[in-house]
């Protein structure tokens, strides 16, 4: 069977954010980026899918963006990810965007099983692993915890508000995969060497239409800094004083 | 003709949750600035309390029914929800921005071929077009933009927006049977965790980090959250220690939550974390580290013991409760 995972390339989440002289987008000079916490956890489940079903099994990291996404591709590689491929495309798409360039690539490709990050933790959207089981036409389950491929049978346990959803579906089919799905592998001094040598597939990335308009970007309004009370319990009444009279929160 | 703004509810095991008042009111609201017709839409079995939409400003409420509705069917819910948009000429989609909508909106959109924005904290009409502000890198930034597709869909982060009460309107329920559901991808079972609120719905969050020392002293927090009737949260630092569980953790990786009140006890404030929080109405904050960056979101503090403070502001809750 042919797995897929999608990746995507984000600042680290320790990243104070400046933004750009654009006012639409945040100012990446000095920016570390890393692969999406969440793509890691998805990595981790393809490997495994492929260990369990055994047999000529491979796994494909694919990343929409530019060459620096590379780094990220790389990341998987490490990992234990067979092949890398990049979909090029230097601007900046919506998440619809990135899933008909992943789409495409998932098409061609023939993979039946597709895993991502439940969201990407840059724009936040935690829509593309639907938005590409539509355009595929597969089944989905997003923000998963549990996952277990029987032949063609998924079961999935998905995270929802105070607690889980269990979740029963087929083949061809994405996940979204959430933190507890897994722990994911650290990458062996092997496997780094040897995804060195990889070549990453370049393509260009399937032309979409961009149905969102981004009209500015903003740092949300700082708040004050408050008061200190006191240093020890003789504080606790003036604050629950305050909660109620001033804040009415309680 | 696109002339018709829909809000689509939200409802578990029969009865329509908090964030559905709070789409029907505005989808109010923007049919009243975009002059469009508005109505309710919903799947389900059999769902309780329908006709309350009608209290925020919706006479009109389709219910999309089938037995086998009872349980989520991300397929067939959103089949059936898509289908029903067509075929009423819907022009705008407002939907709470929950696991639930948050599945089903994007796949809305592809089957209409259209676009939608996600977990919006504001909507603003500005000549004839909805302008939508919603959080980025979890909140360290925030975006304006607008969709350009032919119907628009926006989600909306639960508690953000006031379900306003709207003069009452005769509650018309219209039921379409949907014969031949969908159901590729069905939810089989639900299984409820043990905690008793969630950090994402929650009103009030008492949330702890590694300045708690150790799992055995979360006693101490749940106690708190106990009496002020509210969720308890975690830091990813001790979620990570496997100290507490990851539906807890609030912050980037873990969950943005924006609640009345968000007491931080024991935690320091790295930014994943201020970002996943400061946009609570008000915090407190309860550390040793009189310097510790919590401090500088905080409305009120107490730079001390926490294991001192938190029995004594227990207690003194505990009594003005009673």
């Amino acid at each position: 069977m042919k797995i897929a995972v999608c990746v995507s390339h984000v600042p680290d989440t320790a990243t104070r954010i400046k933004i750009g002289v654009d006012r639409k987008s945040i100012d990446s000079a000095g920016v570390t980026y890393i692969i999406n916490p969440y793509d890691e956890f998805a990595v981790e489940e393809a490997l495994k899918t492929k260990e369990k079903i055994g047999g000529d099994s491979l796994v494909y990291a694919i990343s929409v963006g530019s060459d620096v996404n590379k780094e990220t591709i790389r990341k998987a590689l490490a990992m234990g990810v067979d092949e890398g491929i990049l979909l090029k495309d230097d601007s900046q798409r919506d998440s619809f965007g990135v899933a008909k360039a992943l789409a495409e690539e998932i098409k061609s490709l023939g993979c039946e099983l597709v895993f991502c990050g439940k969201q990407s933790v840059d724009y936040d959207n935690s829509i593309t692993g639907q938005i590409l089981s539509e355009l595929l036409g597969y089944n989905s389950v997003p923000v998963v915890v549990d996952f277990k491929l029987d032949g063609n049978k998924i079961t999935a346990e998905r995270e929802i508000e105070g607690g889980k959803e269990v979740v029963e579906t087929e083949l061809p089919a994405v996940l979204t995969a959430q933190k507890g799905l897994n722990e994911p592998r650290y990458a062996s001094l092997k496997g780094i060497m040897a995804a060195k040598k990889k070549v990453i597939a370049e393509k260009p990335a399937a032309a979409s239409d961009n149905f969102t308009e981004v009209l500015d970007m903003n740092l949300p309004q700082s708040k004050q800094p408050g008061r200190i009370l006191g240093t020890d319990s003789s504080a606790v009444a003036e604050l629950v004083k305050l909660l109620r009279e001033e804040a009415k929160v309680i | 003709m696109a002339n018709k703004i829909l809000a689509v509810l939200e409802q578990r095991e029969g009865s329509l949750k908090k964030v559905s008042f709070e789409s029907a009111s505005i989808a109010v609201k923007l049919s009243k600035q975009l002059n469009l017709e508005v109505e309710a839409v919903v799947a389900g079995s059999e769902i309780g309390n329908l006709n309350d939409i009608s209290k925020y400003g919706i006479s009109k409420i389709v219910h999309l029914k089938n037995l086998d509705f009872q349980n989520y069917s991300s397929s067939g819910y959103s089949e059936a929800i898509a289908n029903y948009a067509k075929e009423t000429g819907a022009s705008y989609l407002i939907i709470g921005n929950t696991a639930f909508g948050n599945d089903i909106a994007p796949r809305i959109a592809v089957k209409l071929n259209s676009a939608c924005l996600v977990d919006c904290i504001d909507l603003n009409v500005d000549a004839n077009d909805v302008i939508a502000s919603r959080p980025v890198y979890a909140g360290k930034a925030i975006i304006k933009s607008k969709l350009k597709s032919e119907v628009k869909i926006f989600t909306l982060r639960p508690n953000i927006f006031k379900a306003e009460l709207s003069d009452a309107e005769q509650a018309n329920v219209e039921v379409k049977e949907i014969a031949t559901p969908n159901l590729k991808s069905k939810v089989v079972a639900y299984k409820k965790s043990e905690g008793k609120l969630d950090v994402a719905e929650a009103d009030i969050i008492v949330s702890g980090g590694r300045g708690m020392k150790g799992p055995e002293n979360f006693n101490l927090i749940e106690s708190l959250a106990d009496v002020l009737g509210a969720a308890v949260g975690a830091s990813r630092a001790v979620v990570d220690a496997g100290w507490r569980p990851h539906r807890e953790q609030v912050g980037q990786t873990g969950k943005t939550v924006s609640p009345s009140l968000y007491v931080a006890c024991g935690i320091s404030g790295a930014i994943q974390h201020l970002a996943g929080m400061s946009s609570s109405k008000y915090i407190v904050a309860i550390n040793k580290d009189k310097d510790a960056p919590i401090f500088s979101v905080a409305d009120y503090g107490i730079a001390g013991d926490l294991f001192e403070v938190l029995p004594v502001l227990t207690e003194e809750i505990k009594k003005i409760k009673s």
